[in-house]
C-alpha cells in the first residue's frame, strides 16, 4: 500500500553540492601547490637540480627536464602562473565587461545598438586570436600583458551577459519601486541590479577562469605568453614536445595538471548554476 | 487652498498616440482622492507621470506641481529628491515589487535610513532595526522579527504588500500613491489592507491618490473621486455625489455594473 511517506518528495539537490565540492578540491590542489611556491619550492626552479632527463626518483617525483631542472618544481610554479593568468583575466574581464554591459543596458536606442553590434563582432573573434592580437600589438611578450590580453578577449561576453541580464532586472517592479521611493541609479546599479545578475555572472567567470587558463597554455605553447623563467604549463609542453617519446611525463604532467585545473573550474561553474537555480537540479 | 500635487492640462502621447489627454486634478495635503478608470485609461500611467518616472518613449506636456516642484523636464537629482519624500507608490503586485533576493528588514530598512539622512539625522544599527520592526507592527505583520530576516517568498501575498506598504511608509511621504493595491489580493486579505491604508493615511496625515477600476474600494477610501476614461477625465466630484449619481453616461455604465453585480450575488442567495 502506498502510504504518503512513500511518495517521492521534492528534496534540494544533492547533486549540487557535490559538484561545488568536488570542484573546490581540485582547484584546491592547485591552490596549496601554487600557493606553496610563494614560500618554498623543492628545488631551485631555475638551476639543475639532477641529471638530464632523469625519471622519477625520490629525490625528483617527476623526474627532471632536459636541462636537468626539477620537473615538480616545474609544475608547481606553473599552477601558480595559470591561477595567476585565470584570476587576472577573469578580474580584467570582469572590469571591463561588467561596466560596458551597464553601460548598453542604460544606454539610450542607438548607443545600446552600436555597442551591441562592436560586442557581436568582438565575440565573432576566437578568444584566442582576440588575445594574441593584443599580444602582437604589444611592445614586448610579458605575463601581464597575457592576462590583459586574455581579460580583453574575455571582456565581450561578460559585457554581452552582462546587458541582457540588467536589462531584464531593469524591467523589474522592484526597480520602479525602488525609484519612487527616491532611490538613485547609481544605488540601483549597486543594490539591485548586481546582486541580482551576479549568481549567472559567477559560474560564467568560473568557466571562462579555465578558459583562460588553456588560452594562456596555448599561448605560452606558441611563444607569446610568460617568457622563459616564468615556468607555464604551455611552455613546459613545448619544451617537452622534442623529448616526448624518451621521457613522456615531461609532456603528461603538465597537462594533467591543466586538465585538473579546468576541469575542477567546471565542475565549481556547474555546482555554482545548481545553487543559482535549485529548480533545475532538483527537476533531474 | 494650500495643493501638495497640481497637475494642470497633463498630456501625454507616444508616437502619435494620445495616452492621456488635458487631465487636471490638486490633491490638498491630507485629501484622500480616487482615480477611477478601466485598464488603459491611463491611471498608472498618471502615476508614473506623477513620480516623474515615465518612460522614455512616452513624452508628457502640461504641468505637474509637487510640493511647488514641477516634476515635468526637473533634473533626476531634483527627482530623485522629491521622490521618497514627497511621494511614495504601492504598487499592484507585492511578489515583483520586492527584491527577491533582498530580505525584508533591509528593503525596508533602505528607504528608512535614506529619510532619516535626508533630515539630517544618521539611522544604523540597532536603533534602525528597532525602527523597522516599528513599521511591520504598524502595518500589523505577524511575528515582526521573523518577517524581518525573511525573504519575499517566505512569506503570503497579504503579507508582501503590508510589507511593500511599510516600505512606502518609511519615506513618511505627504502624498501616498496606491496603484491597485488591493487588486492581487484576495477578497479577505483585500478588506484588511484597505482598512490598514485607511487607519495609516488618517493616523498619518497623509495625502492619498487611490488608483483603482473597483469602484465599491475607491467609494469606501476616497473623499473625491476622478473618473478616466480613455486618458480623460469624464467626471469629478466628491465620491458620494459622482457614485450616487452619477451624470456621465460613462461613469452610469460603471455604477450601473457595479450595482447589477452586487444584486446578482444577494439575488443568488
Amino acid at each position: 500500500m502506498t502510504t504518503i511517506a512513500d511518495i517521492p518528495q521534492a528534496k534540494p539537490s544533492r547533486r549540487g553540492s557535490l559538484t561545488l565540492r568536488v570542484g573546490l578540491a581540485l582547484l584546491g590542489i592547485h591552490l596549496v601547490l601554487g600557493l606553496l611556491t610563494v614560500f618554498w619550492t623543492p628545488y631551485d626552479p631555475a638551476a639543475m637540480a639532477g641529471g638530464r632527463l632523469s625519471p622519477p626518483s625520490l629525490a625528483h617525483w617527476a623526474g627532471t627536464d632536459r636541462l636537468g631542472r626539477d620537473l615538480m618544481t616545474q609544475i608547481m610554479i606553473g599552477s601558480r602562473i595559470a591561477l595567476m593568468v585565470g584570476a587576472g583575466a577573469v578580474v580584467i574581464g570582469a572590469l571591463i565587461g561588467v561596466t560596458l554591459g551597464l553601460l548598453a543596458a542604460f544606454a539610450t536606442r542607438f548607443l545600446d545598438d552600436v555597442l551591441a553590434a562592436a560586442l557581436d563582432i568582438l565575440i565573432a573573434f576566437p578568444t584566442l586570436l582576440l588575445a594574441m592580437l593584443v599580444v602582437a600589438a604589444s611592445e614586448s611578450a610579458s605575463l601581464g600583458t597575457a592576462i590583459v590580453a586574455l581579460g580583453i578577449a574575455l571582456s565581450a561576453i561578460v559585457a554581452r551577459l552582462t546587458r541582457i541580464l540588467a536589462k531584464r532586472v531593469l524591467a523589474q517592479d522592484y526597480i520602479t519601486a525602488a525609484r519612487t521611493s527616491g532611490t538613485s541609479w547609481p544605488m540601483v546599479v549597486f543594490k539591485h541590479i548586481l546582486p541580482n545578475i551576479w549568481p549567472t555572472l559567477s559560474v560564467n567567470f568560473a568557466l571562462q577562469f579555465g578558459l583562460a587558463v588553456i588560452a594562456e597554455a596555448s599561448l605560452s605553447y606558441l611563444g607569446l605568453g610568460a617568457p622563459p623563467p616564468n615556468a607555464s604549463w604551455g611552455r613546459l609542453l613545448q619544451e617537452a614536445q622534442g623529448t616526448v617519446y624518451t621521457a613522456p611525463l615531461g609532456a603528461i604532467l603538465p597537462g594533467i595538471a591543466l586538465v585538473i585545473l579546468v576541469i575542477g573550474m567546471n565542475f565549481l561553474a556547474d555546482g555554482l548554476r545548481d545553487r543559482a537555480d535549485p529548480m533545475r537540479g532538483a527537476a533531474r | 487652498m494650500t495643493t501638495h500635487l497640481d497637475v494642470r492640462g497633463l498630456t501625454l502621447t507616444t508616437q502619435g498616440r494620445t495616452l492621456v489627454s488635458n487631465l487636471s486634478f490638486a490633491i490638498a495635503p491630507g485629501e484622500r482622492v480616487g482615480l477611477i478608470g478601466e485598464s488603459g485609461s491611463g491611471k498608472s500611467l498618471t502615476a508614473m507621470a506623477v513620480s516623474g518616472l515615465l518612460p522614455a518613449a512616452i513624452r508628457a506636456q502640461g504641468s505637474i506641481t509637487l510640493a511647488g516642484q514641477e516634476v515635468i523636464g526637473a533634473p533626476g537629482r531634483v527627482l530623485d529628491r522629491l521622490r521618497g519624500t514627497e511621494i511614495a507608490i504601492v504598487f499592484q503586485e507585492p511578489l515583483t515589487a520586492l527584491d527577491p533576493l533582498m530580505r525584508i528588514g533591509r528593503q525596508i530598512g533602505i528607504p528608512l535610513s535614506r529619510r532619516h539622512r535626508r533630515d539630517g539625522r544618521d539611522l544604523s544599527g540597532r536603533a534602525l532595526e528597532s525602527e523597522i520592526l516599528g513599521l511591520l507592527e504598524k502595518v500589523r505583520l505577524p511575528d515582526p522579527s521573523r518577517i524581518l530576516r525573511a525573504h519575499p517568498w517566505e512569506i503570503s501575498g497579504g503579507q508582501r504588500q503590508r510589507v511593500a506598504i511599510a516600505m512606502a511608509l518609511a519615506c513618511r511621504p505627504k502624498l501616498l500613491i496606491a496603484d491597485e493595491p488591493t487588486t492581487a489580493l484576495d477578497v479577505t486579505t483585500q478588506a484588511e489592507v484597505l482598512k490598514l491604508l485607511d487607519a495609516l493615511v488618517k493616523e498619518l496625515g497623509m495625502a492619498l491618490l487611490f488608483i483603482s477600476h473597483d469602484l465599491p474600494v475607491v467609494a469606501s477610501i476616497a473623499e473625491r473621486v476622478i473618473v478616466l476614461r480613455s486618458g480623460e477625465a469624464v467626471e469629478a466630484g466628491p465620491a458620494g455625489e459622482v457614485l450616487v449619481q452619477p451624470r456621465h453616461p460613462y461613469t452610469q455604465t460603471l455604477v450601473e455594473a457595479a450595482r447589477a453585480f452586487d444584486d446578482a450575488l444577494s439575488g443568488g442567495r
